[in-house]
């Protein structure tokens, strides 16, 4: 691939590094968060429980009365509000591991490469489509072994459905979204030592994993032995099965469970452009 | 204990300011022109004036303590009379016993009002505390819409019709033709009366004053001092007030007079059938009929048979407000119940503006108002006569 | 004689909108005692406890004796209407606009005389008639004597409908459509009549028994409204506002903790976010439409209703945090009614006692069903009213707040042995 000639060198002198890579067309990046809006919905827990609210703003001023020149809000949402990031104090079984909260994780757990397995032609004919161990074998079978510290995301292409209806999918038996089976948790945590779990879902457990043995599963056994989640993350079409550097830095909140963040994909220019089977 | 009588009482000087429909002036001028024409017409330097009676309503925020130092006046005696139209009838009682225990010399007796475009809706809306909470707030019609209601019950329960009414405003229109104060200058048919357009049902255009600006005054003595000045006088034989009489009447179908009428004519030495004329107040057509009751002219309730068996022009059986009454000549305000009284020193001292009656010797003047909520609360009446 | 109101006909988009005017609005303080009974709907005249006489108009002392002990008591306005009058002229541009008024006098049984608006019912002077007490435009109480047989609506006299507000024929917004009162209140609206009825929906993934069923409503048009989020109040109101003649505000947050139940500010942010912030965030948006179209004709803007809680009058402990946020409504609501009052619209708040939900589940009866209380909002709308108080337990917790509010602290702290 050939450098840009009309990309513009700094004054400050050749740009090298990383930063010469990007500007040369080298890698290309993917952003893979959902915009943080009031309509995007918050996970649903019973009426008695605490909520997580969704994203709200509350304008100070916009070039008015209230701030003649300047345009700014107050914005609220829960730690788990949106695309997110959970750390391994969110649940139970993490809450006594060292450094588990956003403010203490280590930070080169905040660029990590990914292994994207393609569930969407599962995932639109059976919206409780569960990945199993067999899934994952075969993935590795095709685009190699899921390497030790590395993040395993889940494509669904769930984050194509816009209405948040839709997205929630709720009925009166519950929500119905995909997610990772126990067994399945189970491997990638002891067999494969990943870093963590990523979905597009509004969650990493599946909609239907209250009646799982344990519990929310992907939750538990992930937080549990250190590791971490992505929710509602988006574009997972457009990255390689392989190959893809996931950035993803919480914000640094005192003993924070988890917090809504920027999270993008850099991918190597040579890399395919979309995973695949 | 009979109250007792007047004395030498007398009462001279009488002054109108001409009334106009609309004025940029303050009520402080028309009062003080009403007061410059009471010493010209006495021909006595202003500070020989030592006793003061006001009457407006649109003196505010002054009362009549600013008024006496916005006309430069030092006085013995003052008082504020905020009576709508009794206050000519009351400032007369009030003056009398001043001049007569020697608490003041002179007093003038003024009354007068200025009006723009929006006075009467404003005055009309604060009136009184009851109308406020009860009456403004239904329709906010003012007094027309409260002597409608009592119109309408009287016709209805003593027989009296529109055209009864209507002979009435006729006769005082006649009697101001001849008024150049009178601000209604046309005569008026019986049939264009009846054809007015209504206003608050059963009254109509012609039943209603005209609200407008101007003063009435004039001074209260004794009659040597008014001899001294050499001026033309009328006598006070009787006076009298009540205020707020037949209280428990459901509506008003008869004016305080009633009560004391008796007392005056007994204080004055002569009866109804010694007057010459009457000056009532004639806010609307129905209150002239509770005066000719109220007056002892005529039985309660028999007020249509009276009119239909007299006439009320100034050469008639029964001359009435021969200036043409506030009906045809305007009503300035508080000044409306100074108007009678002024019109009937002219007529007893033979300077009528109006209409003349021939050979007047005993003049009746009647005094009526303030509709607090439901009825007129104030009411009186004066006897005067010729020197 | 008489007749429910026509279907307006439709606006000429090129004329000018008017203005809303209003009747002379100013009383005494002691003449506000019969605003005080009539926004409950009730005609009370003084009494005076030494010798009995009933006073009118309003006053300090006793007419008679001229005692100080005075009280107001419910009256039954039974008496005569002696005389009469119709106004063909008037002082204030609100009665100008809508000449001619008929107007009376009324001499009560209680033994004094009333000045009173005439239903067009009524026949002629003399006559028997029922004075009631209704508030006008400016939602002062005003008296109109009616039939003293049956039963007499104020709507059915065109002259008087403006002390109404008739859902019938008219485009109302229900904020909250979802919650089993908030669909009452839309079946009753619709049963009433009422032209069009927008339905508030939040969080359209939750599903909620008997929701859907409302699409078959013909006057229903369901609406995304989240009263927490300020973005969509304000989208709402760009969109329909300008056509919005009764804002009914059905929502309500209500969690059943005290204090100590429940730790952290979690829930009761959430009370106060729909109960006061969604008030107020409707309000800003929605009150100044309404004002600006009080007297937009026959379809003009006329009301505004707020489903509160006698929770709001006292605090009940035991849904402490909530009682909270029902209590800042009350607050706020009366501010929104100061805001709306100068353009004539009509805020009307409603109290009820337990209502028969989830939340009430372990309140003792009596409790009233959702669709009791929205009888209750219709009734308020035909009505004359702004405060309801429906139910036993409201009219109970109401008399016992009246009589004395420290008693009734003590009383629902648990004063009972």
């Amino acid at each position: 691939m050939k450098a840009s000639k009309k990309t513009k060198t700094p004054a400050s002198g050749r740009r090298g590094g990383f930063g010469g890579l990007v500007a040369a067309g080298n890698v290309r990046l993917v952003d893979l968060t959902q915009t943080l809006s009031p309509d995007f919905p918050a996970i649903v827990l019973p009426p008695e429980m605490g909520q997580c609210r969704p994203f709200r703003s509350e304008e100070i001023s916009r070039y008015d009365d209230r701030g003649p020149g300047w345009y700014w809000n107050n914005v609220s949402f829960g730690e788990h509000t949106g695309t997110h990031f959970d750390a391994p104090i969110h649940w139970i079984s993490g809450r006594d591991r060292p450094n588990n909260s956003v403010d203490t994780l280590p930070i080169e757990h905040f660029i990590v490469p990914a292994n994207v397995i393609d569930c969407s032609a599962e995932a639109a004919a059976d919206a409780d489509f569960l990945l199993t161990v067999g899934h994952v074998k075969a993935f590795e079978k095709r685009h190699g072994r899921i390497a030790v510290g590395s993040w395993v995301l889940m494509r669904t292409d769930w984050s194509k459905r816009a209405d948040a209806v839709a997205f929630q999918n709720l009925d009166e038996t519950g929500q119905h979204t995909p997610g990772p089976d126990p067994d399945c948790v189970r491997f990638l945590v002891k067999e494969r030592d990943v870093l963590g779990f990523g979905t597009e879902t509004i969650g990493t457990d599946a909609g239907q994993a209250a009646h799982f043995k344990p519990p929310y599963p992907c939750h538990y056994y992930m937080h549990g032995a250190g590791k971490y989640g992505l929710q509602c993350l988006c574009n997972l079409d457009r990255l390689p099965a392989t190959g893809a550097l996931i950035v993803a830095a919480p914000l640094k909140i005192l003993e924070g469970s988890g917090s809504p963040l920027r999270v993008f994909a850099i991918v190597p220019g040579n890399a395919p452009r979309q995973s695949s089977r | 204990m009979p109250a007792r009588g007047y004395d030498d009482v007398v009462l001279a000087a009488p002054v109108t300011v001409p009334y106009v429909r609309y004025s940029i002036r303050s009520a402080h001028w028309f009062l003080g022109r009403a007061m410059a024409g009471l010493i010209a017409a006495a021909k006595v330097p202003k500070a020989r004036i030592d006793g003061l009676a006001v009457a407006s309503f649109t003196l505010s925020p002054d009362t009549a303590v600013g008024l006496t130092q916005h006309l430069g006046l030092t006085l013995r005696w003052l008082d504020d009379v905020r009576m709508g139209g009794a206050s000519g009838i009351v400032s007369i009682r009030r003056a009398a016993r001043a001049v007569q225990s020697g608490d003041a010399e002179i007093v003038a007796c003024i009354a007068g009002d200025t009006n723009r475009t929006d006075s009467f809706r404003r005055n009309t809306a604060s009136f009184s505390q009851f109308a406020q909470d009860a009456v403004y707030p239904y329709g906010s019609g003012g007094p027309n819409a409260s002597f409608a209601l009592l119109t309408e019950h009287y016709m209805r329960k003593h027989g009296a019709n529109c055209e009864d009414f209507g002979k009435l405003c006729v006769a005082q229109r006649s009697n101001a033709l001849k008024n150049p104060m009178a601000l209604f200058k046309k005569p008026l048919t019986l049939e264009e009366y009846l054809n007015a357009r209504l206003v608050a049902d059963p009254l109509r255009l012609f039943d209603c004053v005209m609200p407008c600006a101007g003063a009435e005054g004039f001074l209260v003595m004794s009659r040597a001092t008014a001899e001294t000045l050499g001026l033309s006088f009328v006598r006070l034989l009787g006076a009298i007030e009540r205020h707020n009489g037949f209280a428990d009447d459901p509506i008003q179908d008869r004016g305080g007079w009633a009560l004391d009428r008796d007392a005056l004519y007994e204080q004055a030495g002569i009866g109804p059938r010694d007057m010459d004329f009457i000056e009532t107040y004639d806010d609307y057509p129905v209150i002239n009929v509770l005066q000719f009751e109220g007056l002892g002219f005529c039985g309660h309730g028999e007020g249509a048979a009276f009119i239909r068996a007299n006439t009320f022009e100034g050469a008639g059986t029964f001359p009435l407000n021969t200036s043409g009454g506030q009906l045809s000549v305007g009503q300035a305000g508080a000044a409306g119940g100074h108007l009678g009284i002024v019109e009937a020193i002219r007529q007893l001292t033979g300077q009528t503006l109006g209409a003349r009656v021939p050979k007047a010797r005993y003049g009746l003047v009647s005094g009526f108002g303030m509709i607090n909520y439901d009825r007129g609360i104030c009411s009186g009446a004066a006897i005067l006569a010729t020197a | 004689m008489g007749e429910p109101a026509k279907r307006p006909k439709q606006k000429n988009p090129v004329l000018r909108t008017r203005l809303p005017t209003l009747p002379p609005a100013p009383r005494s303080r002691v003449a506000l005692g019969l605003t005080a009974a009539a926004a409950r709907g009730r005609l009370e005249l003084q009494v005076c406890l030494d010798c009995g006489a009933v006073q009118y108009p309003p006053r300090e002392v006793c007419r008679a004796c001229l005692s100080h002990r005075l009280i107001w008591r419910p009256q039954d306005g039974r008496g005569e209407l002696i005389a009469e009058t119709t106004l063909r002229n008037a002082q204030e541009l609100f009665f100008r606009e809508r000449l001619p008024w008929r107007v009376g006098n009324v001499r009560l049984d209680a033994g004094v005389n009333v000045i009173a608006y005439v239903h067009e019912n009524v026949g002629a002077a003399p006559c028997r008639v029922r004075v009631e007490a209704a508030l006008d435009r400016a939602s002062q109480a005003v008296l109109v004597a009616v039939p003293d047989q049956g039963r007499t609506l104020m709507s059915d006299d065109p002259k008087l409908r403006e002390m109404t507000c008739d859902p019938r024929s008219r485009k109302i917004l229900v904020t909250d459509g979802k919650s089993a009162l908030g669909q009452a209140i839309v079946r009753a609206l619709s049963a009433a009549g009422a032209d069009l009825i927008w339905i508030g929906e939040a969080e359209p993934w939750k599903k909620v028994p008997g929701f859907e069923a409302l699409r078959a409503l013909p006057q229903a048009a369901i609406v995304p409204l989240d009263v927490t989020d300020g973005r969509s109040v304000r989208e709402l109101a760009g969109e329909i506002g300008g056509k919005v003649d009764i804002v009914v505000n059905t929502g309500d947050y209500h969690r059943t903790f005290t204090i100590a139940s429940r730790r952290g500010v979690e829930t009761a942010q959430l009370e106060m976010d729909v109960n006061y912030f969604g008030l107020l965030r409707l309000a800003q948006e929605f009150a100044p439409v309404l004002q600006a179209r009080a007297a937009d004709g026959a379809a003009n803007a006329i009301a505004w209703v707020n489903l509160l809680s006698i929770f709001a009058l006292a605090n009940y402990p035991s849904h402490g945090t909530y009682s909270a946020s029902k209590a800042a409504a009350l607050s706020l609501s009366q501010a929104l009614r100061a805001e709306l009052r100068p353009a004539g619209v009509r805020v009307i708040n409603l109290f009820p006692g337990p209502i028969d939900d989830d939340w009430d589940q372990l309140e003792q009866p009596p409790k009233l069903s959702p669709t009791a209380v929205a009888h209750v909002v219709i009734e308020a709308l035909k009505g004359s009213v702004e405060d309801v108080y429906p139910g036993d337990v409201a009219q109970d917790w109401l008399a016992r707040h009246l009589e004395n509010p420290k008693a009734l602290e003590r009383e629902l702290s648990g004063n009972a042995p």
